[in-house]
């Protein structure tokens, strides 16, 4: 059996929204480079719907595919069902994390609330 | 292009290993403990396996006690060491701190039983320091345990200097030479080894299956319990296909051993000058008295699970001291030991060679490393920072 999910595999071979927003409206980051994971994520807000996201990850297979994925669950929604996504909908969403992995969907949701708490700052 | 670069975590089996395997489950399916000629031809097989395991370490037949593999060798030698310390007094027992966890774990558990554990540094460059070791030893030592090669960053210890000292200081030496034997030349006369651990399927053969060498005269204690098999040391019946695969395929490394070493020496050193030209990377550990097939090296910025998937992908086997590579959270201890810090440890990566490397393969191996590390680059927030300025480098 294989370690990790095919859509796992599919979103750390073809991560989607990878890189940088430079005129981003919100900018959250979690993690630390002690315990292997950090994750960056950019938001381009309208509105209050979210028009853009990009992301930076430095992490494990499944933390690129969980950022990969929050992305997307998130990507032309309003911030306020952003603001709603949990770890288990990315996880679910990634058809499965193995348990020992489960973190990594936490750093995504927790990464996007970093964004969020970011934008409603300045806003 | 498929290339097997983890030969530090096992080996492919020989053929002559699976055929003396063989051979033996076809021919030889006695119990070695029965009377009659079908079990006392097993018995005479064992016993053959065991001279020639004996002689290659230049040991005496008597002093090599068959067992599950390198783990339980280690635990039965130190646990042993330990209880016979404690009779007389003797509570303190001296290591490295970048030893297997067979070791350490099990000295851990000595520790929570009145044990003192003194654990020698290994270095920048892995390797420890023999007056270190000679300085710790008092008159409660009842046990130094040093590896003969380390399994992350094949650093080679002053085995022979270490069995002097302890000779001197009159304190048992047990080495743990999982990834030394059938690679490296050994002889426990001369080194002045007491005790030494080694796993077939680290040179060749098969897995559950290794051996512990005991110096004539040092009491050993059992860990299983029941027959009389081994001298009563280790109950259970002989695995006496394991012990034939053993044999055969440490009598075969043992031979191509000088050939080996000369031509994968030249390629290890082909790739570690290749990957070296990645800027913000280095070695871990000494670049010279490392074990021939031995390459780990350190890239900033990105994460080494990540790093071993991509390889995987491109079809090539390899390993990293990564915490995420086993679900733990801290990075390999190895790499702390010679202090790494978790930042660069995370993004590790070991390539352990087998005799059939070539240079075509090393060439791609250079160049999968080098597009898989700056790919990873590319998204990763640290590398952002350190290139924008915003960071200092480690590397």
């Amino acid at each position: 059996m294989a370690l990790y999910s095919d859509k796992v595999m599919d979103h750390f071979i073809n991560p989607r929204n990878v890189g940088v927003i430079e005129d981003a409206d919100a900018v959250g980051e979690v993690g630390n480079a002690k315990c292997g994971d950090i994750m960056r994520m950019y938001l381009k807000i309208d509105d209050d719907i979210i028009t853009d996201v990009k992301f930076e990850t430095f992490g494990c297979a499944s933390a690129i595919a969980s950022s990969s994925m929050a992305t997307e669950l998130i990507k032309g929604k309003p911030v306020s069902e952003a603001r709603k996504l949990t770890n288990q909908a990315v996880a679910e969403a990634l058809d499965g994390l193995p348990d020992y992995k489960m973190h990594c969907s936490v750093l995504a949701q927790e990464a996007i609330e970093s964004a969020l708490e970011n934008y409603e700052n300045k806003s | 292009m498929n290339i097997y670069a983890d030969n530090a975590a096992t080996t492919k089996m020989s053929k002559a290993a699976i055929d003396a395997m063989v051979d033996c489950m076809n021919n030889t399916y006695g119990n070695p403990s029965s009377l009659y000629m079908i079990g006392q031809r097993a018995k005479e097989k064992l016993e053959q396996a065991r001279a020639e395991i004996a002689s290659v370490i230049n040991a005496e037949p008597r002093e090599i006690i068959f067992t599950s593999g390198g783990s339980e060798a280690d635990n039965q030698a130190i646990i042993s060491a330990a209880e016979n310390g404690r009779k007389r007094g003797k509570v303190h027992i001296i290591s490295s701190a970048f030893e297997h966890h067979a070791v350490l774990h099990t000295l851990g558990k000595l520790e929570k039983n009145g044990f003192r554990v003194t654990l020698l540094p290994v270095h920048s460059n892995g390797i420890i320091d023999t007056g270190e070791l000679e300085a710790a030893i008092d008159e409660e030592t009842c046990l130094v345990t040093i590896m003969t090669v380390n399994n992350e960053i094949g650093t080679i210890q002053p085995i022979s200097e270490i069995g002097e000292i302890c000779r001197k200081h009159g304190v048992p030496f047990h080495t743990d030479a999982v990834q030394a034997v059938g690679h490296l030349p050994i002889d426990v006369k001369a080194q002045n080894i007491d005790m030494l651990s080694a796993s077939a399927h680290k040179f060749h053969g098969p897995k559950g299956t290794g051996f512990l060498y005991v110096k004539r005269g040092i009491p050993l204690l059992n860990l299983i319990e029941g027959g009389a098999q081994e001298r009563g040391k280790r109950a259970g019946t002989e695995n006496l296909a394991g012990v034939m695969g053993m044999s055969a395929a440490l009598r075969e490394s043992v031979q191509s051993m000088a050939a080996v070493k000369e031509h994968v020496i030249k390629i290890r050193d082909y790739i570690i000058k290749g990957l070296s030209e990645i800027p913000h990377s280095a070695l871990n550990g000494d670049p010279e008295t490392r074990i021939y097939g031995n390459i780990n090296f350190s890239f900033e910025g990105i994460e080494g699970e990540s790093l071993l998937i991509l390889l995987d992908r491109k079809g090539i086997s390899a390993s990293s001291g990564s915490a995420c590579t086993s679900g733990a959270l801290d990075p390999s201890h190895v790499l702390l030991a010679i202090g790494r810090v978790h930042d660069v440890a995370h993004g590790s990566l070991r390539l352990s060679l087998g005799e059939e490397i070539t240079y075509e393969e090393a060439d791609y191996i250079i160049k999968s490393v080098k597009e898989v590390v700056e790919y990873l680059r590319g998204f990763s927030p640290v590398w952002s920072d350190l290139i924008a300025g915003k960071k200092e480098y480690i590397l």
